[in-house]
């Protein structure tokens, strides 16, 4: 048995909830009402990423893609598509010409994300060369050796747009630029990927699944800025992408690819490994370099920029992984065409980590100018058990909140810059009601403090009082004053900071300020953490009407502090209650209370 | 091999591209790639891995499969991943490919030519290289 045609109908959350269930059972029954069980199977599968037009219908081997499908539609899906071949075509999705089809051009997809930089991982087995190659790996390179002059280069990626993809968003092409213009025989190359934010992977699989991608583009970079030697700087904690690294580098070498006299060109270039500590200031760049250089990370003021003096003194340009990975795309598909994807002044795409309580957590990739709506409730299959929005934070811990009002903004540098966020390295942390801004301020907080080199005082101390501050509110003890307090601190360091550690240190409070500074009085006025995060504000107690005196609870509490005579309602003593919520998840009958 | 001139790599692109259009790896016919970032590995993909090899061989199916290993597509919430491409049947990405599903995705889909009911999954943007 064989099946001719293969109905896939979307079993996401969002599609489910508009009736995805019923499409499924009447497609099967049609299909044996009209005889064809036996031609097609129908299946259901996970979310397309595309919540906003479902319920959807796949049909293969056509890829016939239906949109805002009803179950009153399956007798026509069967009977016209598996039975005569003809497509139903007032249920295929035609995108909106105006909009969209000029961003990506030449391809049509009913597809949100678009794959730059993403464009070989779960597509190649990255510990092979020959599947880099063929899909047109080192061609790049090919042009920049032998057809385009270092010049033409760094016109091109110039002409691209592509702006750092660290999180500044420096115009990639204006780097190289300086650092080819810099006198000097010896310059390097320095991949950044000490990638260091909380929730943020989008380096680790880049290079875990396209390592190559990384190579060809410091040798182009090297080309284009007369550099031969380049280094990746990357964490120890990521065993796997070193490991892939060593493999390509080895493999690069043996083909000719990396090390003297490059295809028979006369241009020579290397690249070694320096494994980071995984101290989260290296990622600054000028810390970076200390750090290669054998010394305490530590960074130092600019100018000098790296381009002009960096690694030992000498020109260097620093890329991020994901800025890397871009370039060999816009030297075989050409600056215009990369420069027609993203907005204005954002071109391209971004690859963003989306975790946090989102249904379809994952690495994506969009072209700038989408918008997080788009992200959050199309490609992320909204929120996770049918909670309620409350922010999503971008850029981690130098980065902000951004709430449900702005979501409908389209995604660039500029415009999360000006919603008191930024792009940052790309991880995106969604937050329901369960998730407490003060919680999650002091969080960040914390992990600034802690990665704080300590070198300026702003940052070394005012990351420290913030995090004292934060820490008082969530204990119920804090006062009013505390806000100003915050907020003062916080704009004093974003101004008198070394680097961007202290100088964004401050986003996350005051972000979270900004948007909720209701929930922040609660906490003062009130003592009351509305999302239950802030232990110190929930008391727990037994309901005594639902209470049934199964005991249930106080077998669970580790004091123990809950009493009760079996069949009769139990006590929690507050005085003796660790507030660690055990009962609270024992309970089988919603009788124990967070208040 | 030995180091590569220009007209080397661009002979080796040309050579490789006609294998893979013909869709063989070392003669097999079908493919099953697995999902093998660190996401895919921490859900288990290395036990999926295991378990298709075995099934495979159970089946007597190991003569005509290569099974190959990826990076990760993007579907972190669905791993382990494995993609199967096949003669006569659609390409399709599976999530959710636990150990324990191994056999039943090689029974179903390459014995039976039928898809597994709620593993299937999207593959999350159109390929840029190919168009």
């Amino acid at each position: 048995m064989a099946y001719k045609n293969f109905i896939l109908v979307c079993g996401g959350t969002g599609c489910e909830s508009s009736r995805s269930d019923e499409i499924y059972k009447s497609l099967i029954s049609e299909a044996e009402a009209l005889g064809v069980s036996h031609d097609v199977q129908v299946v259901k599968t996970g979310c397309f990423g595309f919540c906003e037009q479902g319920p959807i219908v796949k049909v293969l081997p056509s890829e016939s893609f239906y949109v805002k499908v009803k179950p009153e539609d399956a007798h026509e899906i069967i009977a016209e598509q598996v039975i005569k071949g003809r497509e139903v075509s007032r249920l295929l999705y035609r995108k909106d010409k105006k909009a969209e089809t000029a961003k990506l051009e030449g391809i049509e997809s009913y597809q949100k994300q678009f794959r730059i930089v993403l464009r070989n991982c779960g597509v190649i087995n990255p510990e092979s060369i020959d599947e880099y190659i063929v899909r047109d790996g080192y061609r790049a390179l090919e042009k920049a050796l032998f057809e385009m002059t270092p010049e033409e280069v760094i016109a091109e990626v110039k002409a691209s747009g592509l702006r750092g993809r660290g999180g500044a968003g420096f115009p990639t092409g204006l780097k190289w630029e300086a650092a080819r213009k810099s006198p000097g025989d010896i310059k390097y190359i320095v991949c950044n990927a000490d990638e260091g934010d909380p929730g943020a992977y989008m380096d680790r699989s880049t290079i875990e699944g396209d390592p190559h991608s990384i190579l060809e583009a410091m040798v182009i970079a090297g080309r284009a800025v007369g550099a031969n030697f380049g280094y990746i700087y990357i964490r120890a904690e990521y065993p796997l992408a070193i490991e892939r690294l060593k493999i390509a580098i080895q493999q690069a070498k043996n083909y000719g690819l990396l090390g003297k006299d490059i295809l028979g060109s006369g241009f020579d270039f290397d690249i070694e490994i320096r494994l980071g500590a995984g101290a989260f200031v290296c990622g600054e760049e000028t810390a970076l370099l200390q750090s290669i250089e054998g010394k305490r990370g530590m960074p130092r003021p600019k100018p000098p920029f790296p381009a002009v003096k960096g690694l030992w003194g000498k020109p260097t340009v620093i890329n991020n992984v994901e800025t890397l990975a871009n370039v060999p795309v816009i030297l075989t598909r050409g600056a215009k065409w990369f420069a027609s994807i993203g907005t204005d002044k954002s071109k391209g795409t971004k690859v963003f980590a989306l975790t946090g309580k989102i249904n379809n957590s994952g690495l994506i990739e969009v072209p700038m100018g989408t918008t997080l709506r788009e992200i959050i409730f199309d490609i992320g299959g909204g929120i996770r058990n049918g909670k309620k929005f409350k922010g999503v934070q971008t850029g981690g811990p130098s980065g902000g909140i951004i709430v449900e009002k702005d979501l409908d903004t389209q995604i660039s540098y500029e415009s999360l810059t000006a919603l008191g966020s930024m792009m940052g390295s790309g991880g995106m942390i969604v937050m329901d009601e369960d998730d407490c801004v003060v919680d999650v301020s002091k969080f960040y907080m914390a992990f600034c403090v802690d990665e704080s080199c300590g070198k300026c005082a702003p940052c070394r101390i005012g990351t420290k009082q913030m995090y004292g501050l934060l820490d008082k509110i969530t204990k119920g003890q804090g006062e009013e004053a505390d806000l100003v307090k915050l907020e003062q601190i916080g704009k004093a360091m974003t101004k008198a900071s070394l680097c961007m550690l202290g100088g964004s240190a401050a986003n996350p409070t005051l972000a979270t300020l900004r948007h909720f500074r209701d929930e922040y009085l609660e906490h003062i006025r009130d003592k009351k953490c509305r999302a239950g995060k802030c232990k110190d504000l929930v008391v727990y107690e037994i309901d005594p009407i639902k209470c049934i005196g199964c005991g249930l609870c106080a077998r669970h509490c580790p004091v123990p502090c809950i009493t009760g005579e079996k069949k009769k309602p139990h006590v929690i003593d507050g005085s003796k209650c660790i507030k660690c919520g055990e009962c609270f998840v024992a309970c089988k009958f919603g009788a124990v209370v967070k208040r | 091999m030995a180091k590569m001139t220009l007209d080397q790599l661009r002979a080796l692109r040309a050579q490789k591209q006609e294998e893979l259009e013909k869709r063989t790896v070392e003669g097999k016919d079908i493919q099953m790639i697995v999902g093998m970032g660190t996401c895919g590995i921490a859900a288990g993909a290395k036990q999926t891995f295991d378990a298709i090899v075995a099934a495979l061989e159970k089946h007597n199916m190991a003569g005509k499969v290569v099974v190959r290993q990826t990076g990760c597509m993007g579907l972190c919430y669905v791993e382990p991943t494995v993609e199967v491409v096949m003669p006569d049947m659609p390409p399709v990405i599976y999530g959710k490919m636990t150990s324990d599903v191994a056999e039943e995705l090689v029974v179903k889909h390459l014995i039976e030519h039928s898809l597994l009911d709620n593993h299937i999954f999207d593959r999350p943007a159109v390929d840029i290289v190919k168009h």
